[in-house]
């Protein structure tokens, strides 16, 4: 698929989309967003970009395979479930820090248990187009 | 419940003073410890003369041996730690007399065994393995031998059969080996099946699940309804195990598994704890008429069929597992019969039977190392190359025999002793078929004892020489004992055997063990038994005929019987599996569908009727109305549309129809989510098209209207359950937790959000390693590239 306009578009809808994903990640406790839906747009938006240039060209953006982000989002994930036990709580207490930061807001536990499974979510969905996507041609 | 509930408090509460010693548990544990560590570090182990591996048995029964003057006095060593107590299922071990008789068998016998196999196992593949399982088995048979709760003996009974799976299949490249090995695992297994039901019925009626309290509490459990079915669900998992007629003939075929092990587990051991259930239950389900027809008659019947049995057969294995079903079928009859006399033999018999066979096995073994024959017709004068194996055999059989001053005299008086003390009329009937029996088995013991070393040497064995003395010298200690407690019956009977029947008994019995009885009844019997063995075994050719001739019944036997039922389950399983697993997604689908139907149907039906309530739907604006119309052409266009193209892009079209009727009812996280699942689901699809052939219309008429069929009742199902959900009320209590603690415990405005990252976070993180492992298969199995050697 080679469409000029297409090319264009997605060279700057990418970061635009990535950007919103990452909007979505961290508005997820207060308003509708979260890292599943976070995780989701950021893989349309690589999906998008692999339309228009090919999935070669995408994977050498994304440098690491996806497949690499799905420990890493596990890791994540798994830490902040049981960082609690380090200070003495159970598993999966909610652990935030008092003051907002700027930008960001409100920073604990939750927040980084969603960016793990933003990251799951993104290699999830890139490690099953992209393979299959690859192997076709 | 409540029951088990009662019985734990009081559990607890009586045996919390017996938490000094652990010297039970330590013994037990030492052989799973061994077994583990072979796992990692048996690979750097040097097995070419494995008898170091005899170190562990040889101190368990050193240590074993310290508890005789214990039990001498009449204590009752117990150990109790908690393990389920919910479940009343504790780590109790008790150590009685029948428990150390055990034991020391086990770790006697299996200290000679593994020394034995250091040299018969000499440069076989994977013999660390081999020693993992002979471990684990040593471990669970001491454990099952020591436990006083029946849940944890049940558990040891099941890991002996897993043991004996392995063991049996060790030689896992012979088909013959791997069908024997299943065969006794399917076997033992619905045994164990049986036994595991019968126990918890036990436990139930009688509130506890140890065996001390099972005793004191028998003559409810004997009043009980459920008595005969209790009855014949234990007894049932012991038959199973010890290899009773009609379970009898996955024991022969056990024999595939090398010698060491036959002579261990499938003689000397693990086909005794069958036996050994019977006698620990004896005090709690024993002494009725039901036990005791129950028991004689499988035994008695076991015991003449075997070893009538034995003489027909030329393999000296073969003729060595009948000889042991045989005498398995004794001890069951004896503890039966059940009297104190007849309980004294059942354990006398036990230790004699397994020192003189477990000795003629493992001569045997040698047998064949050395020859590479285990057929009796072209074996013979092998006492000129192999002397001490042959005293090892001689001294076996003539034990076998009961041959005076050897203990198989001893055993076979006070078997002959015991039914002919038996009440009533039936001493005579029970006296002539025990003769019957050892008649035979007098004549099976010299066949595989005496008749491979005896008469000329053929030229091709004159070149044998004796084997490493790892090899001859355990049989032959074996058969020394065997001699040693015939002259000296006394000591065993002192020491181990008495103590051992008073764990049977309620009443205390005193036994004394000897050589001599006087000139009486039994002593005629005894030498008439040897006279007639013996001349049997001069006139009994075995021979081809023979074993055709027995052959000819297989069709009625219960292996030819079992056999069929087994080719009958794998034909359905077969069947079913290509019915319902046959590869095609559509018929997947279709199943799950169909399934689905009828379980909300069921439901519907029976919850009453539906009805629309009007005024709780609130009122369609011109933008539902459009979305609707929408909706229908977009299912219109992909039912009816030739390309496979059109067909996805309309069903996205529905989609995205759905996710603007979550926008327009305010659900804006579910329609967020719905709107990119269902591009990224368009896009999978467009990918896997390429992979697919051109549009084929597999589909005729009568499909298509099946099809159309299943959908339309799905449709219908599942609007009238939203139906049904709106006309139930509504049940706020959850919903109004999370409403109200979003923000005050877990800081969060976005109720959906707080739930799925905080509330239900496990759920949550379930769900994305679920995720994982999907893409890892997707990945795996695209990747996955074959060599052509390598494809099915």
């Amino acid at each position: 698929m080679k469409s000029t306009i297409l090319q264009a578009a997605s060279r700057y809808l990418l970061p635009i989309l990535l950007l919103f994903s990452i909007f979505l990640l961290l508005r997820g406790h207060y308003y509708p967003g979260g890292g599943f839906v976070g995780g989701l747009v950021a893989s349309i938006a690589f999906v998008l970009h692999s339309f228009a240039h090919g999935t070669d060209n995408t994977m050498k953006i994304l440098r690491y395979k996806p497949l690499s982000l799905i420990p890493a989002g596990l890791g994540i994930a798994a830490l902040s479930m049981f960082l609690p036990v380090l200070f003495g709580q159970p598993v999966m207490t909610g652990l935030w820090i008092n003051q907002p930061l700027p930008v960001i807001g409100m920073v604990g536990t939750a927040l980084f248990f969603d960016l793990g499974v933003y990251l799951v979510v993104v290699g999830v969905v890139l490690t099953i187009l992209f393979t299959i996507s690859l192997n076709t041609h | 419940m409540v029951i088990q509930n009662n019985f734990v408090l009081s559990h607890c509460g009586a045996f919390a003073a017996h938490k000094t010693r652990k010297s039970m548990l330590l013994t037990i544990l030492s052989g799973f410890l061994a077994s583990i560590l072979l796992i990692p570090f048996g690979r750097y182990l040097r097995f070419e003369r494995g008898g170091f591996m005899a170190l562990l048995p040889a101190l368990l029964f050193l240590y074993l041996l310290s508890y005789i003057p214990v039990i001498g006095r009449g204590e009752v060593p117990f150990e109790h730690y908690e393990w389920v107590p919910s479940l009343a299922v504790n780590l109790d071990f008790k150590m009685d007399g029948l428990s150390l008789l055990f034991s020391l068998l086990i770790t006697g016998i299996g200290t000679l065994i593994f020394l034995y196999a250091g040299s018969y196992m000499k440069g076989q593949a994977y013999a660390d393995r081999f020693y993992g399982f002979l471990y684990l088995f040593m471990a669970s048979m001491l454990g099952l031998v020591l436990s006083d709760n029946i849940l944890l003996i049940f558990i040891f009974w099941e890991l002996t059969s897993i043991s004996s799976f392995f063991l049996i299949g060790f030689n896992n490249t012979d088909p013959a080996s791997r069908k024997s090995a299943l065969t006794a695992l399917a076997v033992t297994g619905l045994g164990g099946f049986f036994l595991l039901t019968g126990m918890i019925l036990m436990g139930n009626i009688a509130g506890t699940n140890s065996i001390s309290k099972l005793t004191e509490l028998a003559a409810a459990i004997r009043a009980d309804n459920l008595y005969p079915l209790i009855l014949s669900l234990v007894v049932a998992g012991a038959f199973t195990k010890s290899a009773q007629f009609p379970f009898h003939f996955w024991l022969p075929g056990a024999m595939k598994a090398p010698t060491p092990v036959s002579a261990y587990l499938h003689s000397a051991t693990m086909v005794k704890a069958g036996v050994f259930l019977l006698a620990r239950l004896s005090p709690v389900l024993g002494d009725t008429t039901a036990w005791s027809y129950t028991l004689m008659t499988a035994g008695g019947v076991t015991m003449l069929y075997a070893a009538v049995h034995s003489l027909l057969r030329t393999d000296l294995k073969g003729i060595l597992a009948y000889s042991t079903i045989s005498a398995l079928g004794v001890l069951t009859f004896l503890i039966g019969l059940g009297t104190p006399e007849a309980l004294t033999a059942a354990v006398t018999f036990t230790v004699v039977h397994a020192l003189y066979k477990a000795s003629l096995f493992l001569t045997t073994g040698i047998i064949d190392h050395e020859t590479g024959t285990r057929d009796i017709s072209g074996l013979s004068g092998l006492r000129k190359v192999l002397l001490p194996v042959f005293f090892a055999g001689i001294l076996s059989a003539l034990s076998s025999a009961g041959m005076p001053l050897l203990f198989g005299f001893v055993s076979k008086d006070l078997i002959y002793e015991a039914t002919l003390h038996a009440e009533g009329q039936f001493a005579v009937f029970f006296t002539s078929i025990m003769v019957l029996t050892n008649l035979c088995l007098v004549a099976a013991g010299f066949m595989a004892g005496i008749r491979p070393f005896t008469g000329a040497l053929p030229p091709e064995y004159s070149g044998l020489h004796l084997p490493h003395w790892q090899m001859w010298v355990p049989p032959l200690l074996l058969a020394i004992c065997g001699l040693f407690f015939g002259v000296l019956p006394a000591i065993a009977g002192g020491s181990i055997v008495s103590p051992a029947v008073n764990a049977m008994t309620p009443e205390e019995t005193e036994v004394h063990l000897k050589v001599w009885h006087g000139f009486n009844t039994v002593l005629a019997l005894s030498v008439a038994t040897l006279a007639a063995g013996t001349g049997l075994y001069f006139l009994n050719k075995p021979g081809i005929r023979k074993l055709r001739f027995a052959e000819r019944f297989e069709n009625l036997s219960p292996a030819a019987f079992s056999g069929r039922i087994t080719a009958g389950f794998t034909r359905f399983s077969s069947w079913y599996t290509n019915i319902m697993h046959n590869g095609f997604l559509r018929s997947y689908i279709l199943k799950i569908i169909i399934f689905a139907e009828i379980l909300l149907a069921w439901e519907l039906l029976g919850g009453g009727p539906v009805y629309i309530n009007f005024d709780r739907l609130s009122s369609a604006g011109i933008y539902e109305i459009v979305n609707i119309l929408i909706l229908i052409l977009a299912v219109v266009l992909t039912v009816t549309t030739s390309s496979r193209l059109t067909a996805v892009v309309a069903m996205s079209v529905v989609g995205y129809g759905i996710c603007l009727m979550f926008v327009y009812y305010s659900a804006p996280d579910l329609a967020m989510t719905q709107f990119t699942i269902d591009t990224l689901t368009v896009v999978l699809f467009v990918f896997v098209l390429f992979n697919l052939p051109p549009f084929l219309n597999v589909a005729n008429k009568k499909i298509m209207t099946r099809d159309a069929v299943v959908a339309l009742a799905f449709g219908s199902i599942l609007s009238i359950t939203a139906l049904k959900a709106l006309q139930e009320p509504t049940e706020t209590t959850v919903s109004k937790f999370y409403s109200d603690f979003a923000y005050t415990l877990a800081k969060g405005k976005n109720v959906v959000n707080v739930i799925l990252v905080d509330f239900r976070g496990f759920d949550t993180m379930f769900e994305i390693v679920v995720l994982s492992i999907a893409a890892l298969g997707v990945y795996s199995l695209i990747k996955l590239k074959l060599r052509p050697s390598e494809k099915e």
